[in-house]
Parts: C-alpha cells; sequence; structure tokens
C-alpha cells in the first residue's frame, strides 16, 4: 500500500505522466493542478457554507425583534461566518490560485515540495470539519466573534471552545506549510532568464504574502496555545488577578490580525495587475513601482496593529502612533490604484467578464480603502469602533475586494485550466447581479453604522428599520447569485467553447504563450524560453 | 537555477503519508480535547500520536531513501533549504508571541495593575494591596492562585544549562568540520557529544521543574510570572527535546555513512535547528531568568 510510484528522472526519459485513476489520485496527488483544484473547490463549499450562516444573520436582522433565531445561536452565526470565510473560503481560494498559477507563470515543473503541498492541502477538511461539528455539540459553536477576545473566549466559553483552538492550530500548519512551499518555488523555481523583476506581480504578491503568512499564523498558534492554557492549566496571560491583561489578548490577536487582512489583499493585487493590462491592450503601468507599493504594505502591516483597539484604552501617544501609522498605509494603497488606473488611460479596452469583475474591484475596493481611513483616525473611530460602518468596511474590502477578485481570476484562468470558454452572457450576468445586489447589502451599513447600529447584534433599535430591510434583500439576491456561478462553474468545467491557447487577445505571461489550453498534467518539464 | 531542462527536477508521484500525519494529527488534537473534557481516556492522543511517528519515519524515510539513490539534485537540495530555514522563522515568531507576552507583561500590565499610566483608581480600588514587581510573587487576587515562595535563580542550573547548550552549539560545528573532511569517526563522536549534551540539558530541566514546583511553589498556574516562565521554557525544552532526537537520528545516519561533504542537507537542517533553540536559550536565560 505504502510504495509510491516515483518519476525515475536519472535515465532521462520523458515520461508523461497522467493522473493517477480513481478517487485515491486526489487524496495522494502531488500534482499542483490537482492540489490547486482541491483548494479552489474547497473554498467553493466553505464561500456557500458561510455564505449560509450570513442568510440566517440577515433573515433575522430583516426586521428589528427578536424572529428567527435565539440571540446565542445568531452570535453562533456571525462568529462561524467570519471564521468559515476569512480561514476557509478567502485564504484556501488564494492558495489554491497560486498552486495553479505560480508554477506555470515562472515556468517550474511543479510546485517546490510536492509531498508538503499535498500535506498542506489535506490538514484543511479535518480541521473545518472539526470546527464545524462544534454548532452540534452541546455549548454550541464559538460565539465570542471572529476576533476570540479573552475573557469570552476563555473564562466564560463552552467546552466546545477548545475544538475550535485545536482547528485553528491545524490551520495555523497547514497555511504555514503551504506559504513554505510557495516561497520555496518562487525563489528556486523560476525558469532561466525569469529574473525576479520580471516576475508576474500575482507572483510577487503571493511571495510577500508567503512571508507574511510565515510571520503571523505562529503569531496566532501562540495567542490560541495561551488561551487554551488559560481555560485549562491555570496560566494567566490574559487575566488581570494573575497579573496578566485581557488586553494583551488584542495585542497578539490584532499583531496577526491586521497582517491577515493584508493575506487577503495581497493577492487579489496581484489578480487585478494580471487582468488590467490584458483587457487594455496596453502593458501595467509603474510595474516597479506596484512591487515597492506591495512590500512596503506588507512592513508597514505589522506596525499598524492596535488601529482596531482606538477604543480599549491606549496611552494618547500610542493612539496618535497608530493613527499615523495606519494613514500611511494608504500611499502604497494609492499607488496601486493609481497603477491600475493608469493602466487603462488611452487603453483600447473591453469589457469581458474578468474586465467587468476587475473594474467593480478598482471601485469597490477603493470604497472600502476610504472607510478604512476614516476609522484610522482616532478621535472619530471612538464613534464608528464596533458598530455597522465597521461591518460596511471590511465587507467592501473583503467581499468586493478580495473575493471579486477571486470570481474575476477564475473567469480569467478557467479558460486555461479548462480549455473551455465559460459562457459571456452568464458571466456577465453574474456580475451585474452581484455587483448590484452587493452594493444594496453594504451600501446601508455605512448609514445605520453612522447612526450608531453596532454589530454583532441580533436585535436593533427600530429606526434602523428600513436600511435593515434593504440589506437584507440585498443580502439574499448575492447569496443567490453565488449559486448561479456554481451553476456557471460546473457548466464551464463540463463543456463549452474551445480556448485557443493565448485565450485574450492582450493576455501575456508564460502561462498564455507558452501552454496549450487546458495545460498538459506536467507542464514546463522543458523550462519555457523567457523573454 | 541550475539547468535549462526541469526533468532533473525530481518530482514525486503520489504520496499517502500526509493523509495519514492528517489522520493522526486529528486524531491527537481531538483526543486532547476530549481528554480535557474528561469524555475519553489519553489513550487516542497516543495512538495520533504514534500515527504521526509512524509517518515521520515512512515519509522521511523515503526521502532518505531518495536522497541516497541520488534521486535529488541540486536544485531540490535548494528547495530544501529554503523550507528549513522558512520553518525555522516560522518557529522563531511562534516564541515571539510568547516573548511579547512576557515583554508586555513585564512593561505594561503589571505595572498598570499597581496604578501606572492612569490607571491609579482601578489599583486603589480593586487591589489595593497589590504591588508592582519583576518577578510577580504578589498577585491583585492572590487567593486564586498558588503563589510562588521565591523565584528561580539565574545562576544555578539555569547557568549550567547555558554553559551545555552553548557547547553543543560548539559540537555540532566541530562535527560539520568533520564531515567536510571525510572524516566519519569523529563526525560520529561530536555528533554523540551534542546529543548527550542536548538530553543532558532536558535532565537539568527536569530537575529544575521538579525544584520549582516542590520548593519554590513556583508552578504554571502561580500567576503571570509561573505562567511566562513555564511556557518559555516549556516549549523552549520541547524543542530541545525534538531537536536532540533529530540529533541522534542525524548521528545514527552518520554511522551508516549517509552523509559526504558534497551532499547532507539532513545534517545541516538540524544543525541549523540546533543553533536556533540555542539563541533562543540565550533569549531565555536573558530575559526570563537573569534580568
Ligand atoms: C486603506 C487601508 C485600510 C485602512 C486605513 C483600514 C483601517 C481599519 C480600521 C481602523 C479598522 C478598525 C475599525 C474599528 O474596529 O473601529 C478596520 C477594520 C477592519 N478592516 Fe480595515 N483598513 C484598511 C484596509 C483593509 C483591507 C484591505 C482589509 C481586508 C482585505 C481590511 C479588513 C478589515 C477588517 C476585517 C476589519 C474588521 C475587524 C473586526 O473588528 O472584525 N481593511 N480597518
Ligand atoms: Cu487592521
Amino acid at each position: 500500500m505504502y510504495t509510491e510510484t516515483t518519476h525515475d528522472a536519472a535515465h532521462g526519459e520523458h515520461h508523461d505522466h497522467g493522473p493517477a485513476k480513481g478517487l485515491m489520485r486526489w487524496v495522494t496527488t502531488t500534482n499542483h493542478k490537482d492540489i490547486g483544484t482541491l483548494y479552489l473547490w474547497l473554498a467553493f463549499i466553505m464561500l456557500l457554507y458561510g455564505g449560509s450562516m450570513a442568510m440566517i444573520i440577515r433573515l433575522e436582522l430583516f426586521q428589528p425583534g427578536l424572529q428567527w433565531v435565539e440571540p446565542h445561536f445568531f452570535n453562533q452565526m456571525t462568529t462561524m461566518h467570519g471564521l468559515v470565510m476569512v480561514f476557509g473560503a478567502i485564504m484556501p481560494a488564494f492558495v489554491g490560485l497560486a498552486n495553479w498559477l505560480v508554477p506555470i507563470m515562472i515556468g517550474a515543473p511543479d510546485m517546490a515540495l510536492p509531498r508538503m503541498n499535498n500535506w498542506s492541502f489535506w490538514i484543511l477538511p479535518f480541521a473545518f470539519t472539526m470546527l464545524a461539528s462544534t454548532t452540534f455539540m452541546e455549548g454550541g459553536a464559538p460565539a465570542f466573534g471572529w476576533t476570540f477576545y479573552a475573557p469570552l473566549s476563555t473564562t466564560f466559553a463552552p467546552d466546545t471552545t477548545d475544538f475550535f483552538i485545536f482547528a485553528v492550530h491545524l490551520m495555523g500548519i497547514s497555511s504555514v506549510m503551504g506559504a513554505i512551499n510557495i516561497i520555496a518555488t518562487i525563489l528556486n523555481m523560476r525558469a532561466p532568464g525569469m529574473t525576479l523583476m520580471k516576475m508576474p506581480l500575482f507572483v510577487w504578491t503571493w511571495l510577500i504574502t508567503a512571508y507574511l503568512l510565515i510571520a503571523v499564523m505562529p503569531v496566532l498558534a501562540g495567542a490560541v496555545t495561551m488561551m487554551l492554557t488559560d481555560r485549562h492549566f491555570g496560566t494567566s496571560f490574559f487575566d488581570a488577578a494573575g497579573g496578566g491583561d485581557p488586553v494583551m489578548f488584542q495585542h497578539v490577536f490584532w499583531f496577526f490580525g491586521h497582517p491577515e487582512v493584508y493575506i487577503m489583499i495581497l493577492p487579489a493585487f496581484g489578480v487585478i495587475s494580471a487582468i488590467i493590462p490584458t483587457f487594455a491592450r496596453k502593458p501595467l503601468f509603474g510595474y516597479s513601482s506596484m512591487v515597492y507599493a506591495t512590500a512596503s504594505i506588507a512592513i508597514l502591516s505589522f506596525m499598524v496593529w492596535a488601529h482596531h483597539m482606538f477604543t480599549v484604552g491606549m496611552p494618547v501617544a500610542g493612539e496618535l502612533y497608530f493613527m499615523y501609522a495606519t494613514i500611511l498605509i494608504s500611499v502604497p494603497t494609492g499607488v496601486k490604484v493609481f497603477n491600475w488606473v493608469t493602466t487603462m488611460w488611452k487603453g483600447s479596452m473591453t469589457f469581458e467578464t474578468p474586465m467587468l469583475w476587475a473594474l467593480g474591484f478598482i471601485v469597490m475596493f477603493t470604497i472600502g480603502g476610504f472607510s478604512g481611513l476614516m476609522l484610522g483616525v482616532a478621535p472619530v473611530d471612538t464613534q464608528y469602533h464596533d458598530t455597522y460602518f465597521v461591518v460596511a468596511h471590511f465587507h467592501y474590502v473583503l467581499v468586493t475586494g478580495a473575493l471579486y477578485s477571486i470570481i474575476a481570476a477564475f473567469y480569467y484562468w478557467v479558460p486555461k485550466w479548462t480549455g473551455h470558454m465559460y459562457d459571456e452572457k452568464l458571466g456577465k450576468i453574474h456580475f451585474w447581479w452581484s455587483t448590484i445586489a452587493v452594493n444594496v447589502l453594504f451600501f446601508p451599513q455605512h448609514f445605520v453604522g453612522l447612526a450608531g447600529m453596532p454589530r454583532r447584534i441580533p436585535d436593533y433599535s427600530l429606526q434602523f428599520a428600513e436600511f435593515n430591510a434593504i440589506s437584507s434583500i440585498g443580502g439574499f439576491a448575492f447569496g443567490l447569485a453565488q449559486v448561479f456561478f456554481l451553476y456557471i462553474v460546473i457548466k464551464t468545467i463540463r463543456g463549452g467553447e474551445k480556448a485557443t491557447a493565448q485565450v485574450w487577445e492582450g493576455a501575456t505571461g508564460l502561462e498564455f504563450e507558452q501552454l496549450p489550453s487546458p495545460p498538459p498534467y506536467h507542464s514546463f518539464t522543458e523550462a519555457p524560453p523567457v523573454r | 537555477m541550475s539547468s535549462t531542462s526541469n526533468q532533473d527536477y525530481y518530482v514525486p508521484h503520489g504520496t499517502h503519508w500526509p493523509i495519514i500525519g492528517s489522520v493522526g494529527l486529528s486524531l491527537t488534537v481531538v483526543g486532547a480535547a476530549n481528554f480535557l473534557h474528561g469524555t475519553w481516556s489519553a489513550t487516542p492522543i497516543f495512538v495520533g500520536i504514534a500515527i504521526l511517528i509512524f509517518m515521520m519515519y515512512g515519509w522521511f524515510g523515503t526521502v532518505v531513501k531518495e536522497s541516497l539513490a541520488g534521486t535529488y539534485n541540486a536544485q531540490v537540495d535548494m528547495s530544501f533549504r529554503w523550507g528549513m530555514g522558512w520553518f525555522i522563522f516560522s518557529e522563531v515568531m511562534f516564541f515571539a508571541a510568547f516573548f511579547g507576552a512576557l515583554f508586555y507583561a513585564r512593561m505594561y500590565s503589571v505595572p498598570w495593575l499597581d496604578g501606572a499610566s492612569n490607571n491609579d483608581a482601578t489599583a486603589q480600588y480593586l487591589w489595593p494591596d497589590f504591588e508592582a514587581a519583576w518577578p510577580l510573587l504578589t498577585l491583585p487576587l492572590a487567593d486564586k492562585f498558588e503563589v510562588a515562595k521565591a523565584t528561580m535563580s539565574a545562576w544555578g542550573l539555569p547557568f549550567i544549562n547555558t554553559v551545555i547548550l552553548l557547547t553543543s552549539g560548539l559540537t555540532v560545528t566541530l562535527a560539520h568540520w568533520a564531515l567536510k573532511r571525510r572524516d566519519n569517526v569523529w563526525l560520529v563522536y561530536w555528533l554523540f557529544a551534542t546529543v548527550a549534551l542536548g538530553f543532558g540539558f532536558v535532565i537539568l530541566q527536569g530537575i529544575e521543574y521538579a525544584h520549582a514546583y516542590q520548593d519554590l511553589n513556583l508552578r504554571l498556574d502561580s500567576g503571570i510570572y509561573g505562567s511566562t516562565f513555564f511556557m518559555l521554557t516549556g516549549f523552549h525544552g520541547f524543542h530541545v527535546t525534538m531537536g536532540a532526537t533529530m540529533l541522534l537520528i542525524i548521528m545514527i545516519r552518520a554511522a551508516k555513512g549517509h552523509f559526504s561533504p558534497e551532499n547532507h542537507f539532513a545534517f545541516e537542517a538540524v544543525a541549523w535547528y540546533w543553533h536556533f533553540v540555542d539563541v533562543v536559550w540565550l533569549g531565555l536565560f536573558i530575559f526570563v531568568y537573569w534580568l
């Protein structure tokens, strides 16, 4: 059972192994394309799972008063929704894209450490099964928010919290191994001539993202480990009675948490930087400034974490420092938006589905960036903190930002992956349906937030009723649009117009110039020439 | 980038070890959670760990076999090096979380509990008798905890342990030099010395823990001093145990003649790891024991 089929490279003869047969192909695979596909499907399943919890949230908030669920169950829904979307949908989706794309973008035969690549993925189904199973246990799922602040998550949390803690440990192990693999691949597996400054930006952004992952996932592991010992072994890290401090939890968490939000957006920047030039038929404006902007965002992201803690009580000097540092990040972020817009300037643009999603990204991510700027101003954050304004902010950057880029990436590269064009008409319907719905869903949340509606509550004061009803309608429509997306995905995999090798008229890069659509199971067994 | 042909880069086809590892890992943690809740015995934890050990034995065994068969070219070797280097960086960040907790407690939370930085009223109303100090022996609410009687002195066992670990850093380097001049005999001797020093460290650490618990009443649940002390030294001790075990395996492999000056990544990886636990210990010695 444990014999491994090995690729005997020693005698130099070329084998073109296809995939193994049967279900075990997916369990034992070391192929970056298979593993990329697994990650992407896991992410989609998690998106629908997390989305169904969002539907419950919006259902309850459709009207003031308690209609459908108990407050405690409502809290479980908001918590699990956040955890599943962050760790289950967005992060695995980007790792899936990295698996599929990094090797074929840099001319590598596969990922650097293919066996470990398999393990990075196959830990995740176990971790999420553990996490999801808490919903059905006594005490229920975690209900302390996706940020799991102590002492809610230590002194006052049910036994099931320990399953959550270990699930986070497993996700951390998976992420760190995945990130190590991506870095090793990018640094060591580039085709001759693919210098660092010739790499596609998606590869650059992932290189930096992987660095962020390795730097902060272990800190998260440390945070949950301290939670575990506080809960069971009498330590007092987060307990003032023993000399510790619950606020320390927030510092440790956000030291992970803020870089984490950039982990979820930097690869998105890479995707957009690939799509915009293709459909503007112009090379990306300011390539090197994009690289430097990405790097400076990554460095700065370690130094701003306490902007999530303006209201917990910090010395004034701390408030000021974190305010200015936070606002400083918008400079490199602005550089990026400027470069995308300038790339389109006087381009001969067409608006195929991937371009629509990318444009949607630029417009709406920027809205999220602006609300972020407002939140970054310490004195006014005292008003906005823990209101729906924050909810609106991070959904603009994460849904119309990160998720939009993932969907854009799907439409852009799926013809390459499957050899089939998606249905352009359906893709466009998907875009407009989602974009109208998502704004109906999240834009009103700015207003209720500014007016003072707190986040993470199942009931609210009457004056917020109209905007919440509108928001819920947008929510159901957006949810339904993603079920429609599932249909488009399956339809595209099963068939469709044949894609050419280049797929898009203006597409550049090794994956479009050097490989057929779909690429062979093992691509670049010979390193491609790099211009 | 050693060659234009990617065919020399070894890409394995299919492996069962990861899924076995996932099962072992999950069983271990699910077992641990249930053990903590008193619903299961400790057996599932040990079964899980056994599966993990089996997985590592099989996985690394395969890799060793492939390495000896000459399957890996220089580029594969480089991938392993990047992998190990970044893995050690992740470990550094794991320890950073606990060092962060230590510094935060020493610089902020303990003084604040005694009224520093605008917190006078809190301190006066909640625990007027509490006085900030480090190492912290009196606690804001002492009756909730096992209060430690005394602090751990740096200049007894901890100092000896420092000398031991620094010496072991030297012996592992001497082993490397022996390896580079193809002196397999001294390679094994120096590795043996390193392994012995490593396990010696762990034993002394055990004696120190017994002293802490029995004589000083310094325990994991003695407030923030005990918490940071045992978490930092405990995770470090665990890493030393792992490192010494890996060194032992490397020693056995060296005795079998697995390494040559051209091809000994496994040796170097473990040596890097050993230097890493060494450096962490220096941080511990300075900030946990000494200052
Ligand atoms: C211009 C850049 C940005 C700035 C200045 C900024 C600023 C902020 C601030 C100050 C908060 C805390 C608000 C509060 O709790 O009172 C916040 C929350 C948040 N931001 Fe941003 N942000 C930016 C971009 C992003 C991006 C790109 C993402 C993710 C892709 C993101 C995700 C989040 C999330 C998830 C939260 C809420 C965390 C929680 O409390 O649950 N932000 N942002
Ligand atoms: Cu932040």
